[in-house]
Parts: C-alpha cells; structure tokens; sequence
C-alpha cells in the first residue's frame, strides 16, 4: 500500500468534501481515514489515502488537487506519509 | 496513525515558517579525472560529473513534489581542484579552464553553485596549490556558479601564515576583479581553519579525499521554525527552553534524513551526512538573529548574545543528532550577516560588529560570513582577520571560516546588495590600526598543545 496524506486547509463552504471526494473516485484513489473539525469558520480536514492505483502519476494528482483547491478557495495539498511520520513519530 | 494537529503542524512549518531542506549536495570525487593535459581533464569531468549527477535536479524536483518540502538548492562539490588539475596545470590560466567547464557544466545540470575549486594548505603549499590561489581571482570573475576555498590551517598541523597572507592579497584581488558587481566575487570565496570534508553548504563546499567515489549530503534548515516554537515559551525557565529546541531541531532534520535517504535510494548514491545547520535566508522570519531575539537578546550583539547563541547551537545538536544516522559538515547556526534579516539589521543600528561576531563564532559554526567591509581595508588587515579567526578554529578544534567582501569603491554607512540568498548587507567598520608587521612574517603558527586546558 501507497499511503499519502491530503490535507485541506481553508474558509469553510459547502460541498469541499463532495468535491475532494469526487476527484479522488475518479483517480482510483481510496479513503482510508478522515479527520475533520472547523475552527472559528476555518475548516481543517486531514485524510489519509491509498494510491496503489492512482492511474495518473504522482505528481499529476499533486498539481490536479492544488487546482481543485484553487477553485474551491481552500489550500489541499497531497504530500506521502512518510514526512509526517518521520517527523512526529520515532 | 498521524492525526490532524501533527499534519497542519507540518504543513505550518513549511508554508509558514520557511522550514525546507537548504541543499541537496552530491559530492564527486575527481581523482580519476587527473590527466597530461587540461583538455583532457575538462573532458574527463564533464563525462564523470555528469555520469554521476546527471539526474539530481530532476530527482530533487520529483522528491520535492512529493514530499510536499521545499528543496531549495542543488549543488554539487568536488574533489579540491588543485589536487585534480596539479598533473596538467602549468600556470593559472589553466586552472581557470577548469573552473569554467565546471561552471558550464553547473548550468547544464540545474546546479546552482559547484564548490570544490579549492586548494587544501594548512600545512604547506604545493606548487599546484599556489597557482590554484593565484587562479582564484580570475576563476571568480568569469564564472557564477562556482564556490572557491582554502583551508590555511587546522588544529594539528597549526596555521599557515604564508597562505594567510597570500588569501589577504587573492580577497583584494578578487574583489578588484568583481568590482563592476560589488565585488561579489567574494562572496564565493571562502577561508577556513579545519575544513570538513562533507560539508554540503557553500563556499566552503569540497568533496574531500577521504570520502567515497560520490555520496550524498544534505543541509537542512529552519531558523523560522525554531523561532515559532519559541514563542509560546516566553518566560519561561531554561530547561523548557532548551527542550523546546531540541524537539523541534529533531522535526527538522528528519525531514532532512528522509530527503537524504530517498535521495540516495533514488539516484544510487550512498548517504553521507545530514549537516545540522539553521542557515538563515534574508526572507523575513527565516533568521537566527530573530531566534537570539526570542531567547531574550534586545539585538543580536547585545551583552548576553554569546550565551544564547552557544546554547542554540548545542540544543540543535543535540535533537538533531538523534534524528540522523549521520551527522557531520558544520552543523551549527550560521551567523551570515547579509543572509539574515534580523544580523542586517543589528549591523544597521551598531548592535553588532565584527568583534562581536568573532567572538559568537567562538561558539557556533561556522565563522565571519557575508560580512561587507569598505573597499580600501589594506590585504593585511584581511590577512589579519582571517588569521584571528583561524586562529579561533585551531585552538578550539572546530572549524572555522572567513568571508568577508572588500568591496570596492564603498565605504562605512554605504550598503550593497548581492540579491538573492546572499542578500544585502551594511558596510561594517573594521579596526583601523594594522598589523603589517605580523602578517609579513614567514612561515607558520606552529599547532597548539592540548593538555593544561584553559
């Protein structure tokens, strides 16, 4: 298994979820975790991903959530497991 | 499992506090590039360094991309030049053959500085050597990615005054050479006392002989992040101050490890050192001048400023070296003076001079960085300085480095702008009595003893 992490950082809206959602269905990308809270109207959202089967490469469904994120007005970025757990785990 | 305050903690550290690895470096050694001639040589380098690093800016741009982590720089170091030229080079010119192929090659591969164009004197100087620290000024002037250095000393073989001189003299000349650019050329060119030999951070980049074929190190940085934690312990006792350090100097550098060893993995190069160094940008927040501030330094200079610098520099050391399974180059706090937005502006307002800084280099890596002088100091004055702090490096067993730029045609109050990451600096006063007489001596400080410590 390919795990990576998206976060989503932004102004809360409706429909961020659906739209993530969505984009990630149709990258063959499956949901394994997902964490979300709103502070003071600032949404926060953590998943936790599966992309074994990502048709696209990587960086494309890097760049591809950083546009979604534009047109949404939230900040997504899709970074592998591996930086958060080196980090906070030893 | 990693939960949701630990993700935006890390994606606060990069997007807000400036954290990125500093350098990706792969050192390259070119002891088999050695041949009769110097076209041969350049032939045999462009084949080896490309052969070797041909993919490091795209794997780093990959690595980057995935990782969600800023790697700022790609850079290459070598085996010292006037080892690697001293079979074929017969006069300067030809080592500056070299240093532009190397400067052409830099620019085809993405890199954005090669160090190596050094020559290692502590001891004494080969004539290879010398023609190399002759080259420098020239080698400077028409390329603009390549660092230069000369290690004058270490602590078991003492100081070779000879070369200090010499360097006084070279500093000047390149200077001279860069004028039309504020002498930038110096800011390429650096001095050191102990040298390492992985040091991945430039000017003083070289891929020494005791290292392997290639192998990769990298530099992390993080002075914003340090300075972020910092602030929610205000007041309180040195212990949570120093924990508060250490913790977060472990974050970043197993950022750096995981960089260095996919890296390596990637490109087929062996892992070297993680350099535990907090480098400072002139971006505003990316300053140890601001750390030292934090701590409770009213301007970095102030009383009290040594102090804290010495225990930044060890708690870093101390959470770092749990992170990585090696470490090694300089791994201090860098205290440049153009690069650091909160040293520019100390400089500024009188807090800090160059005394001050001496003796803060006492303490931290790695040395009189990016530090602007006016144009007419005399070379003996810079042979003087440069031997002050060699002199530091021999007696403490630590490296230690000098890079200062004469610039030419400015003087105390005037300021200059190199752009970039070397950033702009205020003119610094320098101590107006000389010390001709010292530097014109011959020969060498001989190396210091090591027992009766004091």
């Amino acid at each position: 298994m390919n795990r990576s992490i998206i976060t989503v950082v932004g102004k809360d809206t409706v429909g961020i979820i659906a739209k993530v959602c969505t984009y990630l269905a149709e990258q063959q990308i499956n949901i394994l975790d997902i964490t979300q809270t709103i502070v003071q109207g600032y949404f926060n959202m953590m998943m936790i991903v599966d992309t074994s089967h990502i048709s696209d490469n990587f960086k494309t469904i890097v760049s591809g959530l950083d546009d979604l994120g534009n047109s949404i007005g939230v900040q997504i970025k899709c970074q592998r497991e591996e930086i958060f757990e080196k980090m906070h785990r030893i | 499992m990693i939960n949701l305050n630990e993700a935006i903690e890390t994606l606060r550290m990069i997007r807000q506090d400036n954290l990125d690895v500093r350098t990706v470096t792969v050192g390259i050694s070119l002891l088999d590039c050695a041949a009769s001639s110097v076209d041969e040589i350049c032939t045999r380098i462009r084949k080896k360094i490309t052969e070797t690093a041909g993919r490091l800016a795209v794997t780093a741009d990959d690595i980057s991309r995935e990782f969600g982590i800023p790697i700022v720089n790609k850079r290459i170091s070598v085996t010292p030049i006037s080892i690697v030229g001293a079979s074929a080079c017969r006069c300067p010119q030809d080592f500056v053959r070299i240093a532009v192929t190397l400067d052409e090659l830099a620019e085809e591969l993405g890199v954005n500085f090669l160090g190596g164009y050094s020559a290692i004197v502590s001891k004494g100087m080969t004539e290879s050597d010398r023609l190399l620290i002759q080259s420098i000024p020239e080698a400077l002037a028409c390329t603009s990615r390549i660092c230069s250095s000369v290690n004058v000393g270490s602590t078991k073989t003492g100081i070779n005054m000879d070369a200090v001189r010499l360097m006084g003299e070279i500093i000047k000349a390149t200077a001279a050479a860069t004028a039309d650019s504020d002498s930038s050329g110096c800011t390429k060119l650096v001095v050191l006392c102990n040298a390492p030999d992985d040091n991945p951070f430039m000017a003083g980049a070289f891929h020494g002989v005791t290292e392997p074929d290639a192998v990769i190190n990298v530099g992390v940085s993080g002075p914003g992040v340090v300075k972020y934690a910092l602030e929610s312990v205000r007041g309180e006792s040195f212990e949570v101050l120093c924990e508060t350090i250490k913790k977060t100097a472990f974050k970043i550098t197993r950022v750096g490890q995981l960089v260095a060893q996919e890296a390596s993995r990637r490109l087929g190069i062996p892992f070297g050192i993680i350099d535990l160094s907090l480098a400072p940008t002139p971006a505003v927040g990316d300053s140890v001048a601001d750390i030292l501030h934090e701590i409770g330094i009213g301007k970095a200079g102030a009383p009290g400023t040594t102090a804290a610098l010495a225990l930044l520099n060890d708690q870093v050391k101390k959470g770092g070296v749990m992170a990585s399974s090696y470490v090694g180059g300089l791994s201090g706090a860098f205290i440049p003076v153009s690069e650091d937005q909160g040293m520019i502006d100390a400089a500024e307002c009188g807090a800090l001079t160059i005394e001050k800084l001496e003796a803060m280099t006492c303490v931290c890596s790695v040395g009189l960085d990016m530090i602007a002088i006016p144009g007419d100091t005399p070379a003996s004055t810079v042979s003087g300085i440069i031997a002050d702090e060699a002199a530091i490096g021999m007696v403490n067993q630590k490296t230690t480095a000098v890079r200062i730029i004469p610039v030419v045609g400015k003087t105390t109050g005037d300021s200059v702008e190199f752009g970039g990451l070397l950033g702009h600096a205020p003119i610094m006063p320098v101590n107006n009595f000389g010390c001709e007489d010292f530097i014109s001596r011959t020969g060498r400080i001989p190396a210091p003893i090591h027992s009766f410590k004091n």
